[in-house]
């Protein structure tokens, strides 16, 4: 069952919240419990810079199930602004103009739902930037 | 005329604006051409393009990208807000509030009223005016308003050629920090069968015959009247009129027959580039004037709802407009990303055409 798991960890996909190690000093995101890099347990949450520039992409064409809709998704890898890296969906992408270099910025998007009677679950996508900051 | 409404200092205003529109663009043309419909039949619409949300965007997620904008431009910690009203015809869920997860993305919660209202397209507007009691009261420091929908309509219907999606907010806040200060309201509603939509029906009908005069017309000039009526304005003293905007021809008319030139609706009229975003038509109108409005500017509102409702506001630019003008994306810039598609890809994000079934 996908809702409480969803729940526990609406915050930081809400507001864009990563975890910073305080033994390491890396930050990623989402938060996990224990530090990726260095295993520590010494964790805090921070929030993220919302720009970033578009370092690689795939994209997924055949997309299975209930997120088909979204066809072709691409998927992306961010550096953002502080250097910490983010693996994401994008969205909002015209395929013409998806290119590695380009800004993108984090947006909150339908991420999936539990079924056609369930909840809705919401997180952050990035899309490029728009004008200004 | 018998008037419920004290006339009063409102002690409120608007602090912050904000607007989202989504990308994709459906030329009318389109509709038409899917539909065999010959040009004479929509032209008169007045409706070039309508914006279509894509296919991981809702209510929710519009109200959101408006009510982080309105943040941005307010300065204010969100954690100061104590009433969070959205107001849509498409919320995403028939029962579990969207307010309550909005609150919770901008970090409002949990020390927050939250409500969704419903008003056909003028549930948003009812959130400000209920924002701006609240905070003229003092019970609340700040209220964010929210009017937000991607609207329904049949396939086929006229409604097809206008219905679109976007959203505005508003935080509302002291008189003191508001970037326009709101002088008066009025509010006119009775019952009329112009627009409604069934439980559990995925489309809405229209009272033909019910629509225009009987429900826009008499509705709006009622409310505008009576706030004239009760604060001694008139058409000359306001430099910008915003009214409902359920296609592009409307507007106009209305403002002719209270004696407000084009060139005082043109700049909020976003009708004509994206069709009728209904919560969000007038609210978005004066979000694109706030966005370009000067100090000691008067600006003359009025929502419209089916069912049916007008409220009109007399607003009034404060030296603060300008420094809030560029914290946040503009009606413009959101105008200007577009991207068109074509009616296959509307039918695909709006979930159109019927999916097989399971096997
Ligand atoms: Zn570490």
């Amino acid at each position: 069952m996908v809702l409480p798991v969803w729940w526990r960890k609406r915050i930081p996909r809400y507001r864009f919240v990563g975890a910073l190690c305080k033994d390491c000093g890396r930050i990623h995101y989402p938060p996990r419990n224990a530090c990726p890099y260095c295993g520590s347990r010494n964790l805090e949450l921070v929030p993220l810079p919302r720009r970033g520039v578009l370092e690689s992409y795939s994209i997924v064409y055949s997309v299975p199930g209930d997120n088909r809709l979204n066809a072709p998704l691409p998927i992306g890898l961010i550096r953002l602004e502080n250097g910490v890296r983010v693996v994401a969906e994008l969205t909002d992408v015209v395929p013409e103009k998806l290119e590695n270099g380009i800004e993108v910025e984090a947006v909150i998007r339908r991420i999936g739902e539990d079924g056609e009677t369930g909840t809705i679950l919401y997180g952050v996508k990035f899309r490029p930037a728009l004008g200004r900051k | 005329m018998a008037n419920s409404e004290n006339k009063q200092v409102i002690n409120a205003g608007i602090v912050g604006w904000g607007a989202y529109i989504p990308m994709y663009r459906l030329p009318t043309r389109e509709i038409a051409r899917v539909w065999g419909w010959p040009e004479h039949q929509y032209k008169a619409l007045n409706v070039s393009h309508k914006s279509v949300d894509g296919p991981d965007e809702d209510s929710t997620t519009m109200g959101y990208e408006a009510a982080y904008n309105a943040l941005l431009r307010s300065g204010i910690d969100p954690k100061m807000i104590g009433a969070v009203f959205f107001g849509s015809e498409s919320k995403v869920y028939a029962v579990k509030p969207s307010a309550t997860l909005i609150a919770e993305m901008i970090g409002a919660t949990p020390d927050t009223m939250a409500s969704d209202l419903e008003f056909a397209c003028r549930a948003g507007s009812e959130g400000l005016k209920a924002s701006l009691g609240l905070v003229s009261s003092g019970m609340v420091k700040y209220a964010l308003a929210i009017g937000s929908d991607t609207s329904q309509a049949e396939p086929g219907d006229v409604l097809e050629f206008t219905a679109s999606s976007g959203a505005a907010a508003f935080i509302v806040g002291p008189r003191s920090e508001s970037a326009a200060i709101v002088e008066d309201t009025y509010t006119y509603v009775t019952d009329t069968p112009d627009f409604w939509r069934r439980a559990e029906k995925p489309y809405p009908r229209h009272g033909e015959g019910f629509t225009g005069e009987p429900a826009y017309f008499t509705h709006i000039i009622g409310a505008v009247k009576g706030l004239f009526e009760k604060t001694g304005l008139r058409p000359e003293d306001f430099d910008y009129a915003i009214f409902h905007q359920p296609n592009g021809k409307f507007p106009l008319k209305v403002a002719q027959r209270l004696g407000f030139p084009k060139e005082k609706v043109l700049p909020g009229l976003v009708t004509p580039y994206i069709g009728n975003t209904y919560n969000a038509s007038a609210l978005l109108g004066l979000a694109r004037v706030l966005d370009q409005a000067k100090p000691g500017q008067r600006i003359l509102l009025a929502p419209f709802g089916s069912g049916a409702g007008s409220d009109a506001y007399s607003i009034v630019v404060t030296d603060l407009v300008e420094e809030r003008q560029d914290k946040a994306p503009k009606v413009d810039d959101y105008l200007a990303r577009s991207y068109e598609i074509d009616y296959a890809l509307y039918a695909k994000f709006r979930r159109i055409y019927v999916m097989l079934p399971r096997g």
